[in-house]
């Protein structure tokens, strides 16, 4: 049997905004991944264990609030000090350009902008766990 | 199996689970959900160290508040000074393959809570793997030494039943004003519910389903053990009746400890789960030596060429009298 992909999908941050996180959420189901969605208004530490305890293999964060330059980092930052520093991190939401490269030295391995086809986003976590699974 | 990862054996995570690491108890749960190879040896060494957690089993409606009041009840058993392990259950879809399981969002601020590990289970609809791999999480739950292990499931389908009837008190959670909540629940939950709640009991309805309900358990079968299944009212968003609740689950497993009762339900959770096993082990063996000829003979039927019983019979003579061979 192939490993199914389990997603977490986390809205960290103060704002209630949460339609888009669960057109992915439905959009990632469609396509066959496993998808626990945490709802909003979570801290890092809520979403870094429950990544930890439901053992997935990606964490998506959406955050529309301004705050993912202190959020998203944190988040990867306590996955790695858990020991799930293997985890895909990846973003999405209203993220200025130039945060981008920033997120990305953070560890957010890819920053999804506001139209980005969802089949590209299905595809890109796709790849990646290919290509890990690859490496073992 | 994993194709991209040859399996590696006694990767050492059960011993790393009995040391308390968390990520070896996630890591051995999604094996056992994906039925990696050599899993088994792993669930082999931490038998031993399970058996000591109380399992409740929390089972209804869609939409009746099962993960509220399972947030309400975690809040009150870490009150208490109890570990607890959650296992939160949701349909797969038929269609994709995929799940959204969002049970985890009413018990997300319990995630900080090292007492607490909750974990959520897609179905996907395997044969019978459904409650195995649940049982086997639950088994991880325990070993961990966790002193509470809730299974939340759906209460829709047999899968889910037998997953409730694997718990020491089943709890069949109800609310007012679902129309037919009675005709939903008459097919084999009435008897399987230790414990019946009507959550949300402020509204509408919930002295007539109340009457409802004690009418149609009164008309039940006596159970052996004298237990009457009593009905609690909660209204788990303001965390309202769960202590009294919880109250009655204790009674419950006073009532199980008590005489026969426990030994029975132990041996009757062990037969259950030793056929499953087997079941489940014979069916992979089987499927794995048929191979490709599986679909050959599905052509047979499917042209009416031959009759399904005489392969099936084929089949389980050619596997069964020469012995499967053993591998894995």
């Amino acid at each position: 049997m192939e490993r199914k992909i389990r997603v977490l999908i986390a809205k960290p941050g103060l704002d209630g905004h949460d339609r888009g996180a669960k057109v992915i959420a439905r959009a990632l189901r469609d396509a066959g991944f496993e998808v626990i969605y945490t709802g909003i208004r979570q801290t890092p530490e809520q979403i870094a264990n429950a990544a930890l305890q439901e053992g997935v293999d990606v964490v998506g964060l959406s955050c529309l609030s301004g705050a993912h330059n202190q959020l998203f980092p944190r988040v990867v930052e306590l996955l790695r000090e858990k020991g799930a520093g293997d985890v895909l991190v990846i973003g999405g939401g209203i993220i200025p350009y130039d945060d981008i490269p920033r997120l990305k030295e953070a560890g957010i391995e890819e920053v999804f902008q506001p139209g980005t086809p969802i089949e590209e986003i299905v595809n890109y976590i796709r790849k990646r766990m290919e290509e890990r699974r690859k490496e073992g | 199996m994993d194709r991209g990862n040859p399996p590696v054996k006694g990767r050492g995570l059960a011993s790393r689970i009995l040391q308390g690491d968390i990520k070896a108890a996630s890591r051995l749960m999604r094996d056992i959900d994906d039925e990696v190879e050599g899993t088994v040896e792993e669930l082999k060494l931490l038998y031993p160290r399970t058996g000591n957690a109380y399992v409740i089993g929390i089972t209804g409606p869609p939409g009746v508040g099962k993960s509220t009041l399972v947030d309400r009840m975690i809040e009150l058993l870490r009150k208490e000074g109890k570990t607890v392990g959650v296992v939160a259950v949701d349909p797969t879809s038929p269609f994709s393959g995929g799940a959204i399981l969002g049970d985890r969002i009413r018990m997300q601020r319990h995630s900080t809570d090292d007492g607490v590990f909750i974990r959520s289970l897609a179905t996907r609809g395997q044969l019978g793997g459904l409650s195995r791999s649940t049982h086997d999480v639950v088994k991880v739950l325990d070993a961990m030494g966790k002193d509470v292990i809730i299974i939340e499931t759906v209460g829709v389908g047999q899968d889910e039943v037998e997953i409730a009837r694997a718990a020491d008190t089943s709890i069949v959670v109800l609310v007012p004003g679902l129309g037919d909540e009675i005709q939903a629940i008459k097919a084999g939950i009435l008897e399987i519910g230790d414990i019946f709640v009507i959550n949300k009991c402020e509204q509408e309805g919930a002295d007539r389903l109340e009457n409802e309900l004690r009418l149609m358990l009164e008309m039940g079968s006596k159970r052996p053990d004298g237990w009457v299944p009593p009905i609690y009212r909660t209204e788990a968003i303001k965390g309202e009746g769960i202590k009294e609740l919880l109250e009655g689950v204790w009674r419950h497993r006073e009532t199980l400890l008590e005489g026969e009762g426990h030994k029975r339900h132990l041996r009757e959770r062990a037969r259950a789960e030793l056929l499953e096993i087997i079941q489940a082990e014979v069916m992979r063996r089987l499927l794995e030596g048929l191979g490709e000829e599986l679909e050959r003979m599905v052509e047979e039927v499917a042209s009416r060429r031959k009759d399904p019983y005489t392969l099936a019979e084929e089949v389980l003579e050619r596997f069964l009298c020469q012995g499967t061979k053993s591998k894995g």
